[in-house]
This record gives C-alpha cells, sequence and structure tokens, in this order.
C-alpha cells in the first residue's frame, strides 16, 4: 500500500523564508522515492494543516511536526487541524522530550495517521546539532578546544522548549566531542546574552535550535550576544566577543541532515525507508549514523 | 498511436471497454468495437491491430486516461475539466487540442495540447502571457520551480496568501506532463484542486465562520469573543476586507454559520474556499482586540477637500494604488506631495490630526 508523508511546519505571513527549510528537507526525501507523495502543510502558510491531508492520494500517511518542542503546537494544534478527532496527548506517554508516534484517523479524509513526535525531540537531532557546528566551522572534526552552546527560546510559552535544548545539551556532552557543552535561552538563565561568560574555551560554536531562520536567529540572538550592534550589517563568522570566536550557525532547521530526522520520525512509526534514512545521511551528513551511538 | 497503445487497448477490450464515446468487448473470436459516432465494426481478434489505426484517437484518449494521467480522482477530473473531456467527443476534442485548448485557473492559463503519439502536453502561464512566445518568457520544466515564481509578486513582496491576484507574469512552463501539471498548479494554489473536485462531487465540507473561530486556542482564542450573538455585520467587514476577489480568487463558500450568509459577494473564481483562512483568522484577531474600543467623538476642522483626500488616501491604500499614482500627480487625494503637504499643515510634533490627541481625557 502507497505510503505518503506530510511534513507539519509553522510558515509565516511575514517572512518569506520561513518555509524554506521544510520545502528543502521535503525535496531531500521525495528524491529518494520512500514515499509515493511528500507534502507539505502549514500553519501560516497554504496547504494550511486543516487541508494537507486531502493534497495526499496515499491512504497511509506519516504526519512529521517540524517543530523543535513538544507542547501547544504538537499536542493540540496540530492534533485539531489534521482532524485527528482521537487524539489524546497520553498516546505519546511523553515526558516532554519522548514523543514517540500515535495512529489515528483523520476526520475529513478517513486516512491512516501516524502522527510522530516532533523532529525537535528525537535523539537524531543532537546529530544535527552536531553537524551544524562540523557546516559552520567547515570542519568535520570539530570538537576539541571548542564549547559548544544549543539555544533555545526558553520557557516563555511552554516549558518544554527548554526541556528539548536541555535535552540535546546533555546528550552531546555525553558524546565528550566538545570541551564544553551548554544549553542557553533567550527569556530565562542560562542566557544567551552572556554566552561568553559561560565558556572557557577561546572557540565557541552557537546552535540555535529552531526550524528556520528568522528574526530571532538572525535579528534577536546576533544582537543579544554583541555579534553586530546592528543585524543588517551582518557579522562575521567567526566574529570575536569578549575575547571569545563566536562561530553562530543560524537555525539548526537549515542543515541538510534535517531531513534524516523526518525519516527517523517516519521509521520509528513504522515506515519502510531505511534505504532512504542510508541515502539521505549520505548526501546530506558524514555518513556516519545520525543517533551517534 | 504505437503497438503499446493497441496491445493495452486489445487486453482491457477482453473486460469490455466504454470510455469516452468508444465501447469494445470480446465477442467469441473477435472484437466488437463501436463508436458514438455510429462507427461499428467486428474483427477477429489476431486483427485487431489491422483496424484498430481507424479508430486511433479513441484507443490513444482511452490509453492516455488510463495509463498516462494520475489516476487519482481529483487530478484525473482537473485535467479531464482542462479538455472539456466530459462534454465534448472525442474528434471534436482532439481537433481542438491539435490546435491547444487553453483553460483558466485563478490567474493561471493551462493550454493542452495532444502529443504525436496521442498524449497531452501542457503549457502553464500566468494569463496575461497568453499569446506571448516561449522565448520571451523565463522557461521552466521542474514544477518545483513554481514555488519560487509564486513566492513574491512583480514588486518583489511576499505573498503569504497563494490565491492573491498578485501573481507575478513573465514565465512559462511550455511542456509538463499531466502529473507536472498538477504538482505546478498544487505550488501556485496549494489544494484548490481538491476542494474543487470536492465541491464538484457535492462534498466539500464548507467550515463556516463561527465555528471557525470557536475553534481557535493560544493567541487566537480572543477571537472568539468578537462574536456577541448581536448579528455578523463584522464578519461582512472582515469578508469585505480580505475576501474580495480583488484580494483572493477563492469563492467564498463559508458564511457566519450554517444557516446565515453573508450579504458581501462571494466572488466568481473557479475554486471554492472553504473556510476563514489563517490570515484572515490572524487579521480577526487584531480587529478583535480593536473593536473592543468605544467611539468618541473628536473635532477636527478640515476643509471639504481635505475631508475629501482623507477619503482618498484610504481608498488608495485600501485598493493598493497607491504605490501607482504618478509623482506629480497633485490631482488624486492620495498623491505623495499632497499627502505629505496635508500632514505639514495638520499634523503636530507628536503627529496628531489638527493637534488632537488621541487620549486627551485620559
Amino acid at each position: 500500500m502507497d505510503q505518503a508523508l506530510v511534513i507539519a511546519a509553522h510558515g509565516s505571513h511575514l517572512n518569506a523564508e520561513s518555509s524554506t527549510p521544510t520545502f528543502s528537507h521535503a525535496d531531500t526525501i521525495r528524491a529518494t522515492g520512500a514515499f509515493a507523495e511528500v507534502r507539505e502543510a502549514f500553519w501560516k502558510e497554504e496547504p494550511s494543516f486543516r487541508e494537507g491531508l486531502r493534497t495526499v492520494d496515499a491512504e497511509e500517511v506519516y504526519l512529521v511536526p517540524l517543530f523543535i518542542s513538544e507542547g501547544y503546537f504538537t499536542e493540540q494544534v496540530i492534533p485539531r487541524e489534521f482532524r485527528l478527532d482521537e487524539w489524546d496527548p497520553e498516546l505519546w506517554d511523553s515526558d516532554g522530550t519522548s514523543a514517540t508516534h500515535a495512529t489515528l484517523t483523520a476526520a475529513d479524509t478517513g486516512q491512516t495517521v501516524h502522527y510522530c513526535g516532533p523532529v525537535g525531540t528525537h535523539d537524531s537531532m543532537s546529530d544535527v546539532i552536531v553537524q551544524r557546528a562540523k557546516s559552520v566551522t567547515d570542519d568535520p572534526d570539530v570538537g576539541e578546544g571548542f564549547g559548544l552552546a544549543v539555544v533555545g527560546h526558553g520557557t516563555e510559552r511552554n516549558e518544554n522548549s527548554a526541556k528539548a535544548i536541555e535535552y540535546h545539551a546533555q546528550r552531546i556532552g555525553e558524546m565528550d566531542r566538545f570541551d564544553e557543552v551548554q544549553a542557553l535561552f533567550m527569556d530565562e538563565d542560562p542566557e544567551v546574552d552572556d554566552v561568553t561568560d559561560h565558556f572557557e574555551s577561546e572557540d565557541v560554536v552557537v546552535v540555535p535550535l529552531f526550524v528556520a531562520d528568522g528574526y530571532h536567529t538572525q535579528e534577536d540572538i546576533p544582537e543579544d550576544m554583541g555579534l553586530t550592534d546592528d543585524y543588517r550589517t551582518g557579522w562575521d563568522t567567526p566574529e570575536t566577543v569578549d575575547g571569545h570566536d563566536i562561530w553562530y550557525a543560524g537555525a539548526v532547521g537549515t542543515e541538510p541532515l534535517m531531513a534524516d530526522v523526518v525519516l527517523e520520525r517516519a521509521a520509528d512509526a513504522g515506515a519502510d525507508v531505511s534505504g532512504a534514512i542510508e541515502q539521505v545521511r549520505q548526501a546530506t551528513g558524514d555518513g556516519n549514523p545520525a543517533t551517534g551511538d | 498511436m504505437d503497438q503499446t497503445h493497441v496491445e493495452a487497448f486489445a487486453d482491457a477490450a477482453s473486460d469490455g471497454i466504454s470510455f469516452d464515446g468508444i465501447e469494445a468487448q470480446v465477442e467469441g473470436d473477435s472484437y466488437a468495437i463501436e463508436t458514438a459516432d455510429g462507427s461499428a465494426t467486428v474483427v477477429a481478434t489476431d486483427e485487431f491491430g489491422d483496424v484498430a489505426a481507424d479508430y486511433a484517437p479513441y484507443v490513444t484518449n482511452w490509453y492516455f486516461w488510463h495509463a498516462t494521467a494520475p489516476q487519482a480522482e481529483p487530478r484525473w477530473a482537473f485535467l479531464r475539466w482542462l479538455e472539456g473531456a466530459e462534454t465534448t467527443p472525442v474528434p471534436e476534442r482532439y481537433d481542438a487540442l491539435s490546435d491547444g485548448r487553453t483553460t483558466e485557473w485563478g490567474e493561471l492559463a493551462v493550454t493542452v495540447s495532444l502529443t504525436e503519439d496521442g498524449g497531452r502536453v501542457y503549457d502553464l502561464r500566468h494569463e496575461a502571457d497568453v499569446g506571448t512566445a516561449v522565448d520571451e518568457l523565463d522557461t521552466y520544466e521542474d514544477p518545483a520551480a513554481a514555488r519560487d515564481v509564486a513566492k513574491h509578486d512583480d514588486r518583489g513582496r511576499y505573498r503569504p496568501l497563494k490565491t492573491a491576484p498578485s501573481l507575478r507574469a513573465g514565465w512559462v512552463f511550455p511542456s509538463l506532463d499531466p502529473a507536472a501539471l498538477v504538482e505546478a498548479v498544487h505550488a501556485f494554489y496549494p489544494a484548490t484542486v481538491q476542494n474543487w473536485y470536492r465541491e464538484r462531487e457535492g462534498q466539500l465540507d464548507v467550515t463556516h465562520w463561527h465555528e471557525t473561530v470557536e475553534r481557535q486556542t493560544g493567541i487566537y482564542g480572543v477571537v472568539k469573543t468578537w462574536d456577541r450573538g448581536e448579528g455578523y455585520e463584522h464578519v461582512n467587514w472582515v469578508a469585505e476586507a480580505c475576501c474580495d476577489d480583488s484580494q483572493c480568487l477563492k469563492r467564498r463558500e463559508w458564511g457566519y454559520d450554517a444557516d446565515t450568509d453573508l450579504d458581501v459577494d462571494g466572488g466568481d473564481g473557479e475554486f471554492p474556499c472553504r473556510e476563514p483562512c489563517s490570515l484572515v483568522v490572524s487579521a480577526a484577531r487584531k480587529w478583535t482586540k480593536l473593536e473592543a474600543e468605544e467611539p468618541r467623538t473628536y473635532e477636527f476642522e478640515l476643509t471639504p477637500s481635505e475631508k475629501e483626500q482623507v477619503e482618498a488616501i484610504v481608498d488608495a491604500v485600501a485598493d493598493g494604488r497607491a504605490a501607482d499614482i504618478r509623482e506629480a500627480d497633485t490631482s488624486d487625494g492620495a498623491n505623495r506631495y499632497r499627502a505629505r503637504f496635508l500632514r505639514a499643515k495638520l499634523f503636530d510634533d507628536d503627529g496628531n490630526l489638527c493637534g488632537v490627541e488621541t487620549d486627551a481625557d485620559d
């Protein structure tokens, strides 16, 4: 039976590039041929979440949220808008970073929907963060002599937002790859404004755990960290701040290896995509298992 | 027509074919073939290939719709509609397709033509470019390129609403196959084919305004409070502001609720709008807050022409005309010099019209 993949992302009414990573990861997965159809659906763009499912013909759909944390969007908005009436957050049985998947029926189309946890809390996301560090430093062996800051929103809207950041920071710390790994936040302590206070290493890679580049990653965070006084004038990579070299990576969601996490989510929910996972890792990463261990 | 067509047709005829004006079935050792124009033949099964050429348009037409075109019903029906397949018999249709048959879909123009082997090829462009030579337009082959074409208007502004009538012209996909055509149409106008098909089948699932706002949570939950059970004039204003054909090419099918239509025109678009979209809900959130304010009486002194000028400025902005007004056209009240003069004369240093403070009593 044909299987389809629908990637659910936020999108934007104002920022033309918000949806770019979604389309680009979808294109990567489309090229593998693992799914009969791969579609994008958006909260703020079209097709809307409400009309995403009817654009795929398959009776069996893997629905993967391209969101960073578990919470309001993944537990309320997406299931409601996709009309997964039988949804209950208990079905994921998650502690905030351990969502799995749930198999439900869409009320409007009757399709079987395997509703997956968001990409942001999948274990393989840790490897995308590391890959992002490799990309921004252009060094496949980056780690020794470097600190790594994983940056997130914080608890402003959702307590799980901080959990996802801390979860990956801890996992990457346990890899013993970087000299230091820290979770930093925009609206709570430890704050990204004081990034250099939190690191001894001269070189620090800063990876914001955001799906797309936009106001936060391209204006707010660079100015808060002191990379620049005015985001419009840009900054260097690395940029020197208080005697540290800051390698600012921009949104982790733009890293091509993110396509692998989408596939991992679908695979965990039962999609037959093992060949595609290999293919995508080879094309977008360094071929090592995304889970790292 | 080639051997593949003949073999596939003969194969299917063993179960009986009745499609677009041709009927074929096996009768003993023969095929019985009959077409809508009255031609009938009985031919031995091993001689079918020899006479199939006489029915070439019917055979290739059958083959295209069963072996080439996407089989999912909405796509299939859309492609059929593009060539008038349900209303035009094959001979006339093939005559028309040999010159190319053009249909508009929003601001898109799709021209379907026959290929040499009786298949179809689709030319997709902006309706404003119909008749323009392909080599004068930016040419694309990959339907995914439609995403970039659709992203910004001709002044470089981001288009958050795909069905806004602001699609830029100057491009063409000159030779899409049927699946790629539907993909490109999806990229320009997502889900419109599926909703058009549902409507044709009498299965469009319309969600009306009240139901839509009742569903909202988070920062949009406040919109619920705008429905006070005191009528729906506010929704008329929303639809007039956002859903008019000048703003969106979908035909609005939703009303205030299932029993209450709105009083403003829903538009004439080919494809339906089945519920208030995210732009409408997002704008409604702003209006819910603004409309919670109580009116006050302000006193301004304006000349009659200044009053009319204020009206002209609102009109020009509302109609998206402000940027088109010529620099030296001071006869237009929304002309930039005219607006700057009005501001210089009537605004105080804090930007208050006629020096009247907004919250003078507070």
